[in-house]
């Protein structure tokens, strides 16, 4: 059973990277970006296959995320330089770095089989067990980008950042390249999810070019529990929320596949999870209309 | 200082819908001129505002401000020489977030951005003075999100950021339209001080005509696209509702809109 929980919440952290990508695009910025379909596995497979070839795994992950920002780069420019859809520019990112992943990787998964990730690294120098390994490794990457999040969010890039996704017009007024801040959003975005990715990869063993189905929907889950949850009164708050609804998001599949829900409909059962979260507030005001 | 030469705009080219907003405009502002714009809708007050403030390209036509010419200047870049502030007191500010995250943001227009901390001691000292200058009490709420305040409010706080760095243009399209009467004055006679205490060039379109009439020195009444009537100095302080509404009927029935009429009783 305590395997079961420590492995649950240590899912939780490792995810939640993505998590906080997706709040990144999806509230901070106010677009939805379906990159991370592409740029999680890309993330992963860069991981693996540096890994193989004998890279560090703690340099594979930075590696990893490079990729991720030109991954959100390349969605940024296609958005604000072509003036493509923010949701079809993303899609087209998508679509193209699945052929990417097949290039990275040479076919179509690549195994981590008996070689060295973060999580063995980690135990050979403390002496801890798998388990305890990746629930370190989680705590320590969730409270990093805890920290490093809240502290560019309040410099003066972070702030006209957040303001580019609540009013566009004012913060062009105040002189901000709005373009700009969205590459820029975007690529600090993906960067996460690309590491979640190869953290994730490599706690699993392996990469596979089809691991990024459904991420998208996963990290609106968590950030969607997180703000019910939790709460949006400040940023730090709706940030931590971030991390906590995705801990909550892995306890909840955690739970109904424990109860006997077979494996396969868990992402039905996540995307009418979020599909009842996001209509909410409609739902209240029809009801309250009543 | 603002110059704007033979400015053309036509919106919808080559389309059913086609639209020249602008007809060729001249004006030229001097220093310190105040100068009201008013006119019927459609009269292309806005997009003579939007056109100088970048909004979108013009068609023909240059604008400077001061010495540099803007013309093919974006927006964002523009905005180091321009304060504004618009109709909907949403637009002006980020509802989401604090007032003095706005602040902050407003005391850096046109500045580039660092990867500084945001929130500093001597500015927030500075922020509270200027908003208790405004006498609504929110000197001592910087920390409150901008979306729980009243319109008036956050016109105020939008004007105030507008002129806390010193623009060389002051645009205000219509800024009081939005607000109840009582509201408006307040921040028309706020308008004004600003105004005279940082001695700023200032475009304001309004609805108005007793304002028009009350605030400034210059006045320019647009029509169809065209300045068609241009006042300053002793001659506008002369001028009365009765004048002006003689100016419209010269120009045709469609130069006046029911608003002003209205307004103007």
């Amino acid at each position: 059973m305590l395997d079961l929980v420590v492995g649950t919440i240590t899912q939780g952290l490792l995810w939640s990277l993505l998590a906080v990508g997706v709040f990144i695009t999806f509230r901070v910025l106010d677009v939805a970006d379906l990159t991370v379909e592409g740029s999680f596995p890309m993330g992963a497979a860069i991981s693996a296959i540096l890994i193989t070839s004998g890279m560090n795994p703690v340099l594979s992950i930075v590696v990893a995320g490079i990729g991720g920002m030109i991954a959100g780069a390349v969605t940024g420019w296609i958005h604000t330089k072509l003036k493509i859809p923010a949701l079809l520019a993303g899609i087209l990112t998508m679509i193209a770095l699945y052929s990417v992943n097949l290039h990275i990787m040479g076919k179509a998964n690549v195994s981590l089989l008996r070689m060295d990730t973060v999580y063995t690294m980690l135990g050979s120098l403390l002496g801890t067990v798998n388990m305890w390994s990746a629930a370190i490794v989680g705590v320590l990457v969730a409270a990093v980008v805890c920290l490093l999040l809240f502290w560019f969010f309040g410099t003066e890039i972070g702030t006209a950042l957040r303001a580019t996704g609540v009013n566009p017009q004012m913060i062009r007024a105040q002189g901000v390249n709005t373009d700009t801040m969205i590459v820029l959003g975007l690529l600090i975005s993906n960067a996460f999810v690309a590491v979640s990715g190869a953290l994730i990869g490599q706690a699993q063993g392996f990469a596979d070019v089809g691991m990024g189905i459904g991420t998208i929907v996963i990290g609106l889950a968590s950030v969607i529990i997180g703000e019910v949850v939790f709460g949006t009164k400040s940023f730090v708050r709706s940030l931590i929320a971030v991390v906590l609804g995705s801990i909550v998001y892995r306890i909840v599949i955690a739970a109904v596949l424990y109860m006997g829900m077979p494996p396969n409909d868990l992402k039905l059962f996540t995307a009418i999870l979020v599909a009842i979260a996001l209509s909410l507030p409609t739902l209240k005001a029809k009801w309250l209309a009543r | 200082m603002l110059e704007v030469k033979h400015m053309v705009k036509t919106f919808f080219k080559g389309t059913i819908n086609e639209k020249t907003a602008l007809q060729g405009i001249d004006l030229k502002l001097e220093e310190g001129d105040f100068c009201t714009v008013i006119g019927g809708n459609g009269a292309g007050k806005s997009t003579l505002l939007n056109s100088i403030a970048g909004v979108f390209p013009v068609d023909e036509g240059q604008i400077f401000i001061g010495d540099t010419e803007v013309t093919k200047m974006p927006e964002y870049k523009r905005a180091k020489y321009i304060g504004r502030v618009f109709q909907d007191p949403m637009v002006g500010t980020a509802g989401n977030m604090q007032i003095e995250e706005n602040l902050i943001l407003a005391m850096r227009r046109g500045k580039s951005l660092g990867l500084s901390w945001a929130f500093k001691d001597n500015e927030k000292a500075f922020f509270k003075e200027r908003l208790a200058l405004l006498g609504l009490g929110l000197e001592d709420r910087l920390s409150a999100r901008m979306g729980l305040l009243s319109g008036g409010q956050r016109q105020s706080i939008t004007l105030l950021m507008a002129t806390m760095l010193r623009p060389e243009l002051l645009l205000l399209d219509e800024h009081t339209a939005a607000l109840d009467p009582k509201t408006a004055e307040n921040v028309l006679q706020l308008t004004d001080k600003l105004v005279a205490e940082h001695n700023l060039t200032t475009l304001m379109i309004t609805h108005n005509m007793r304002d028009a009439l009350r605030f400034g020195n210059r006045l320019i009444m647009m029509n169809a696209g065209r300045i068609i009537y241009d006042v300053k100095g002793e001659e506008k302080k002369q001028l009365t509702v009765q004048d002006l509404l003689q100016k419209f009927e010269v120009a045709g029935e469609n130069a006046l809109s029911d608003r002003m009429v209205l307004g103007a009783k």
